[in-house]
């Protein structure tokens, strides 16, 4: 199944702003980073986090552990759905008493979120967790909000929001559009 | 045509998957593998799954291996063991897999000493079957955890070369492991004495030698198998004594060996049979590596066969 694209939403220029501005919106709210942990959510949230430390470090140059999640296991979804490839989790540093930054690049029904709060949950007690998404579209089935926002974009129910990466598409944009029947 | 990942039920032998089937199974062990790392060890993945352990034949780490695999997946475990249940009052295969389907069970993992007897069982109920060995026919999840570990050690599988060392004629692991080998690119060298050795063995496309000092010089990997002790009865062997001479890994074999090369055995192990004390305890030695591999393998089957859904 193909993807139509109808707008682009976001520019590199644009996503890159972004980051930015959560960076400096994550310490604010914070008062610093000296506790802080990202954690990305696999794949696409993973290279958000990435880059979203690197921005947090040049500001506040305290070394913050970065992670990565992949919620297979823990969705709620499993046998109903296709098999989702599962994804390596690494989280190499203890979670328990730390602000961690989770981050993904599309909020859209929640769910992924909650599984994602179960799993970081095995591995410890976080002072609290925050959620940071380039994109939230709108149309939540659980009650989970983001603290960060990159951009909110309400969407219709048969449109899809793709956020793509140099990392694993080649460009850096965030793109509107359908799924193309061909 | 395999059934696994087709209707997603059962997995009954190594001959039923394709090299993609392994190679996923394989890649989802990966995932794995991390979770039996964490402080918690344990993901909700199978909950509200039930899952009987059917060992119809004695097994301490195998029965283990799949009770810690579905445990850190959060199915319930049932374990049915021929001592203790039913079985012993005569009840048929057919009759017990017809009481698990009523409570509900959604998959059986059986050990029996027959061959065949795990495709028997798929065949009577429509509970899901892992085969955890049946008689000398096969033992998948074995070969799978081999697989996976020779490929985390050495980095492939494609253009080994394996020598398998042993009873080859009765060994199911033997078989699930030339298999398996074979489909993923390695060429398997299978050595033992005549009297152990299957004629039609190269059939299944592996090479025979009767030679153990020949091999050694030239293999990646050399698999040790279990010396099924009750085999002396049958007059198959001369002397343990003899066997251990001349199909025993000594350290003066493994000086014959690429210091690289990894020693395998699938266990439980007769220390100076076929294996020397000392060489068990070698750093080339992967045998408990095996051990906690199987958890994680173990846990890829079951997601793999309970976790799927409706994919084709």
């Amino acid at each position: 199944m193909g993807f139509k694209v109808r707008a682009k939403i976001l520019s590199a220029d644009d996503m890159d702003r972004a980051l930015t501005r959560i960076a400096h919106e994550v310490i604010e709210k914070n008062k610093g980073a000296a506790a802080l942990a990202v954690i990305g959510l696999r794949s696409r949230g993973h290279h958000l986090a990435d880059r979203l430390q690197t921005k947090i470090a040049a500001i506040e140059p305290l070394a913050q552990p970065v992670g990565s999640l992949d919620v297979t296991f823990y969705r709620d979804d499993i046998g109903k759905k296709l098999r989702p490839e599962a994804f390596q989790t690494d989280i190499p540093f203890d979670v328990t008493d730390r602000d961690i930054i989770l981050v993904d690049d599309v909020l859209y029904t929640g769910r992924t979120v909650r599984a994602a709060l179960d799993a970081i949950m095995d591995f410890g007690r976080p002072a609290s967790i925050q959620l940071a998404v380039m994109i939230d579209r709108g149309h939540r089935e659980l009650p989970i909000r983001a603290d960060y926002v990159g951009k909110n974009i309400p969407t219709a129910g048969k449109e899809d929001v793709k956020v793509r990466l140099i990392e694993i598409d080649e460009v850096d944009e965030v793109v509107v559009g359908e799924p193309d029947a061909d | 045509m395999s059934r696994m990942l087709t209707d997603g039920k059962d997995l009954l032998g190594i001959r039923e998957l394709s090299r993609a089937h392994i190679e996923l199974i394989l890649e989802t062990a990966n995932s794995f593998k991390e979770v039996s790392g964490r402080e918690i060890k344990k993901v909700p993945a199978l909950r509200g799954r039930t899952v009987v352990n059917l060992f119809l034949e004695p097994s301490t780490r195998t029965r283990t291996s799949f009770e810690l695999a579905a445990k850190r997946l959060s199915a319930d475990v049932i374990n049915f063991s021929a001592s203790t249940s039913s079985i012993v009052k005569g009840e048929s295969l057919k009759d017990t897999a017809a009481t698990l389907e009523a409570m509900n069970a959604d998959l059986a993992i059986i050990r029996h000493s027959a061959a065949g007897a795990a495709h028997f069982l798929s065949r009577v109920s429509r509970l899901g079957v892992i085969n955890a060995g049946d008689g000398s026919h096969e033992h998948p999840t074995q070969a799978l955890l081999d697989l996976y570990t020779i490929k985390e050690k050495l980095g492939r599988t494609d253009g080994l070369k394996i020598a398998i060392v042993g009873d080859i004629a009765h060994s199911r692991v033997a078989r699930s492991n030339i298999l398996g080998m074979t489909k993923m690119g390695a060429a398997v060298t299978v050595v033992g004495p005549p009297t152990l050795i299957p004629a039609e063995v190269e059939g299944m496309g592996c090479h025979v030698s009767y030679s153990l000092d020949d091999v050694l010089p030239e293999v990646d990997v050399v698999y040790l198998l279990r010396l099924q002790l009750e085999r002396q009865s049958e007059s198959l062997l001369p002397s343990l004594r003899e066997y251990a001479g001349r199909y025993g890994l000594s350290a003066r074999r493994v000086g014959l060996m690429n210091p690289e090369a990894l020693i395998m055995h699938p266990g439980p192990m007769n220390r100076g049979v076929e294996i020397a004390s000392e060489v068990a305890d070698m750093p080339q030695a992967v045998i408990t590596e095996q051990v906690a591999n199987g958890v994680a393998v173990r846990m890829a089957v079951l997601y793999l066969l309970l976790g799927g859904g409706a994919n084709g």
